[in-house]
């Protein structure tokens, strides 16, 4: 390794201002040669606009960078990569129905997809325990497959730094640990690794260095290893943490039982649900943890109603059976659901909050009992949503689309806890929201089970399992798991079954 | 040089401005074409938009062209707003004529006042009816609306052929392809006296403020944009979307029926092979152009009325190709969805050196 200057990377005074917001306010720190650099902070806290300008994508407004002790300043991506910089993006850039051969040499420099891409594929794979069938279809991969794909595509480029953006979130523990092996001997060979997250745990166990971001800012800078988890959160969100504690609850009759459920998918790569059986008591906290793609949606779209079975015993709320009854009467049974998706699923985007409020509590209070809508009392339940959970809007009359992510999720989640269902069902419910709001939301969702409520939290953050829910089951390629009670299991219990029928070991063997 | 950035919002000042934006470019562009073809380029423009509006009679007779175009746009705008094509119409509108003729026809010299509605009710039926064709093979079979609907507009034109050659042919007729002339019971009544203009009109504008009134307060509206924006959201919501395409399909095919029965038995008198003469079609230019809001295309519907009328009178007064009109409206429908990109979008100077983000490959993300 070249070594001309003391680091590789060096960022001077970075400042990106965006019409109302400065998203990066003279941001300074240095990636050294090898290390592997953690780049902590909050949702909204500026790391996604400081590796976009490192990654070309954006350019600063002021500041400089120097790559080797050299200005550096790249007008595009493809420069960064020329550069001898590579990326693996949260969402990944790959065709589900292409294989990983094809997806990889699509996604290189032409020079580099010359001559025998096979071989090499096989053999930066192997050699980083990375191991991958190039003739697979993408679409039949599990996700934590798809990452080593985009993984394997940056390594062939031979980077010298490799920006990783929350490349956990997607993984189970087990793959975490292989992920895990190989940045570290990435790094042991020398190459920069930047590493992007807000775990805690893994950013103590992985990084060498860590710079927590707040607001645009530098706040702090430090050795993650001599630090705890609860002060780096506290670095992060500059605030003392008071997280949300579960306190005994009566546990009370069955709300919603879910009586042995197989549906298949209706997408060509989609998962099909197999025998799934789940009961819920009141005052009762239901954890489903799983990586996501393994039937999470399938689940949600069969609890919602979306799609009816067959047997109208196939769930049944409030000892009511509504197999055969749709979103709307579920509803008035007392049943109200989060999907994932907030943006066409949860929301219309180009609707205002008011119409976004009549959308899912219609039923329940009353919105549009004669067919005529009700405005008035709209917006005085919206109202009553945007003081509880603090929604932050420019006024009630704007698209959902326009509010910000983390937004738009609390007025989601307020809008649904507010209509006092009896069974509350919800799909990453605190995904891109704060730490503080995050908290708020985990104390509404307690507060619910303590009026007697049963709730369902489907999430692939397991730390918001583990701190939430009485009991927990795992859904692997469409089954569920038996829920064990969360004093009973372990992280390492609970992501072996994340691993599924389709486990990590048999993951690696190639055919 | 430029770069289109999504608006975070859509524009509500180019919402509005897009439909006189593409009037404007229209009537541009026919200058362009009226000096390449040697005519008079202010002569003809001002015959075909003001002309029209200078005489009692031009007005009224604008009013005869418009009703049809703003009964059939009005219920177009609720299918196109579900997102659900309708391109239809002008077959609804010809069974409307049809089954509505033929009441006319089966109460030959009944009085009463009970005839007039009967004969309506059976012109809406005769356009539902035709409008239930789509939709059943949509929700049944997930046909294509578009094509079914389209295809069955010369399925209902050969249909009114076949009648008018023969079940429905005017017994005194000496063989011409016609109907009897219905008679006075069965005619519209004249909203102005000593014109064509009828009280159809009345009607389109009640049917104006009535879809006005379902899409801004009722559920049902509120269902159907919904469905058009976020067919995944309107199944959260439990919104079924069967029943919307029903409900759309049914109210903009008993529309267009309507404007059928009112054409028969309005202006024309009687069942002619030649009774479908576009308005249809037309009148998805009108629900576009009034932006899908009642009230937009009652004006869009006037003003394509006028279109009508002074390319008529243009085409007698200068010879100009009868093609005229059809040019003048294609156009118009063409510079609107052209000019539709400013309402979501906006142009910005690109920034002097910045490349677009060109990420290896850029497939949808998992």
């Amino acid at each position: 390794m070249e070594k001309t200057s003391e680091y590789l990377l060096e960022l001077k005074g970075l400042t990106k201002t965006f019409p109302g917001v400065v998203a990066s306010d003279n941001v300074s720190f240095q990636v050294g040669h090898g290390e592997i650099h953690a780049l902590l902070g909050e949702n909204g806290a500026g790391k996604s606009t400081l590796v976009k300008m490192i990654y070309g994508v954006l350019q600063p407004d002021g500041g400089v960078m120097h790559l080797h002790g050299e200005t550096y300043a790249p007008a595009n991506p493809s420069a960064a990569r020329a550069h001898g910089l590579g990326m693996v993006f949260q969402h990944f850039l790959l065709f589900d129905a292409l294989t990983v051969i094809e997806n990889i040499e699509l996604g290189i420099a032409p020079e580099l997809a010359k001559g025998d891409l096979r071989s090499r594929i096989v053999e930066v794979s192997e050699f980083y325990g990375l191991k991958l069938d190039p003739d697979r279809l993408v679409g039949e991969l599990s996700v934590g497959q798809r990452q080593r794909v985009e993984i394997v595509r940056c390594l062939l480029q031979n980077p010298r730094l490799i920006i990783m953006d929350e490349p956990t979130s997607v993984l189970t523990p087990q793959e975490v640990e292989v992920l895990f092996r190989t940045l570290r001997q990435l790094a042991s060979e020398g190459c920069s690794i930047l590493y992007i997250s807000h775990k805690l745990e893994e950013i103590r166990a992985l990084c060498h260095k860590a710079t927590v971001l707040r607001g645009g800012k530098v706040v702090a800078a430090c050795t993650p290893a001599e630090e705890s988890a609860k002060s780096l959160a506290e670095m992060m969100i500059g605030d003392v943490l008071v997280p949300a504690k579960r306190t005994e609850t009566m546990i009370g009759a069955e709300r919603l039982r879910v009586d042995k459920v197989s549906l298949p998918s209706t997408h060509q790569f989609g998962v099909s649900l197999k025998d799934v059986s789940l009961s819920v008591r009141g005052g009762e906290i239901l954890g489903i943890a799983g990586v996501a793609g393994n039937g999470q949606e399938e689940l949600m779209e069969f609890l919602i109603g979306e799609r009816l079975t067959r047997r109208a015993d196939a769930i049944v709320i409030g000892g009511v059976e509504a197999g055969r009854k749709g979103p709307d009467a579920r509803r008035a049974l007392g049943l109200c659901p989060v999907p994932e998706e907030r943006l066409g699923h949860a929301a219309v985007p180009g609707m205002s909050l008011v119409e976004n409020t009549i959308l899912s509590a219609r039923v329940r209070k009353q919105l549009a009992g004669s067919g005529i809508i009700d405005y008035a009392r709209t917006r005085e339940f919206m109202q009553e949503i945007i003081s509880g959970f603090d929604v932050r809007t420019a006024g009630m009359d704007h698209a959902a689309r326009s509010l910000s992510g983390g937004n738009l999720q609390k007025f989601i989640m307020g809008r649904e806890i507010l209509q006092a269902p009896s069974v509350l069902i919800a799909c990453q419910p605190t995904w891109g929201v704060d730490a503080g709001a995050a908290a708020a939301i985990h104390n509404a969702l307690i507060d619910l089970t303590k009026n007697g409520a049963a709730i369902v939290v489907i999430s692939q953050d397991l730390d918001e399992l583990m701190a939430i829910s009485d009991r927990i089951a795992v859904i692997a390629n469409g089954a569920l798991s038996d829920p064990e009670p969360v004093a009973e299991v372990t992280i390492e219990s609970i992501g072996r079954k994340m691993g599924g029928p389709s486990s990590v070991e048999h993951a690696d063997v190639p055919h | 040089m430029f770069r289109i950035e999504p608006r975070k919002e859509p524009s509500t000042l180019m919402l509005y401005a897009t439909p006189l934006i593409a009037v404007a470019l229209t009537i541009l562009s026919g200058f362009v074409l009226f000096t390449l073809l040697g005519k008079d380029p202010v002569r003809a423009t001002l015959l075909i938009f003001y002309k029209p509006l200078t005489s009692f009679y031009s007005l009224s007779e604008l009013i005869v062209k418009a009703t049809p175009l703003i009964l059939i746009g009005a219920g177009l705008a609720l299918c196109f707003r579900a997102n659900i094509w309708n391109i239809g119409a002008e077959g609804q509108f010809t069974m409307g004529a049809v089954a509505g003729g033929a009441m006319a026809l089966f109460l030959f010299e009944v009085e009463g006042f009970w005839v007039l509605p009967s004969i309506w009710i059976a012109g809406a039926l005769g356009g539902m009816l035709w409008a239930a064709i789509p939709a059943l093979l949509r929700n049944r079979f997930n046909a294509n609306e578009i094509l079914t609907s389209l295809m069955l507009v010369y399925v209902a034109s050969l249909l009114l052929s076949v009648l008018v050659h023969g079940l429905l042919r005017d017994p005194q007729g000496q063989n011409f392809p016609e109907s009897r002339l219905f008679h006075d019971a069965a005619l519209m009544p004249i909203l102005l006296p000593g014109t064509r203009a009828h009280v159809g009109f009345a009607v389109a504008l009640l049917a104006v403020l009535l879809t006005w009134a379902l899409m801004r307060w009722h559920v049902i509206g509120f269902q159907i944009k919904v469905a058009g924006q976020a067919p995944r959201a309107a199944r959260f919501a439990g919104f079924s979307g069967k029943k919307i395409v029903w409900f759309t399909f049914l109210v903009s095919g008993g529309l267009a029926g309507l404007a059928g029965v009112f054409e028969a038995t309005g202006p024309v008198g009687q069942l002619v092979p030649a009774l479908p003469v576009g308005y249809g079609f037309t009148a998805i230019i009108v629900a576009f152009l009034g932006r899908l809001h009642p009230v937009g295309i009652l004006l869009a519907g006037l003003l394509l009325a006028l279109t009508y009328i002074g390319g008529e009178g243009a085409q007698i007064a200068m010879s100009l190709p009868a093609a005229t009109i059809q040019v003048f409206q294609g156009m118009l429908l063409f510079y609107l969805l052209a000019t539709d990109i400013f309402v979501n979008y906006r142009f910005r100077p690109a920034p002097m050196k910045t490349a677009p983000p060109s990420t290896p490959a850029s497939p949808t993300a998992q």
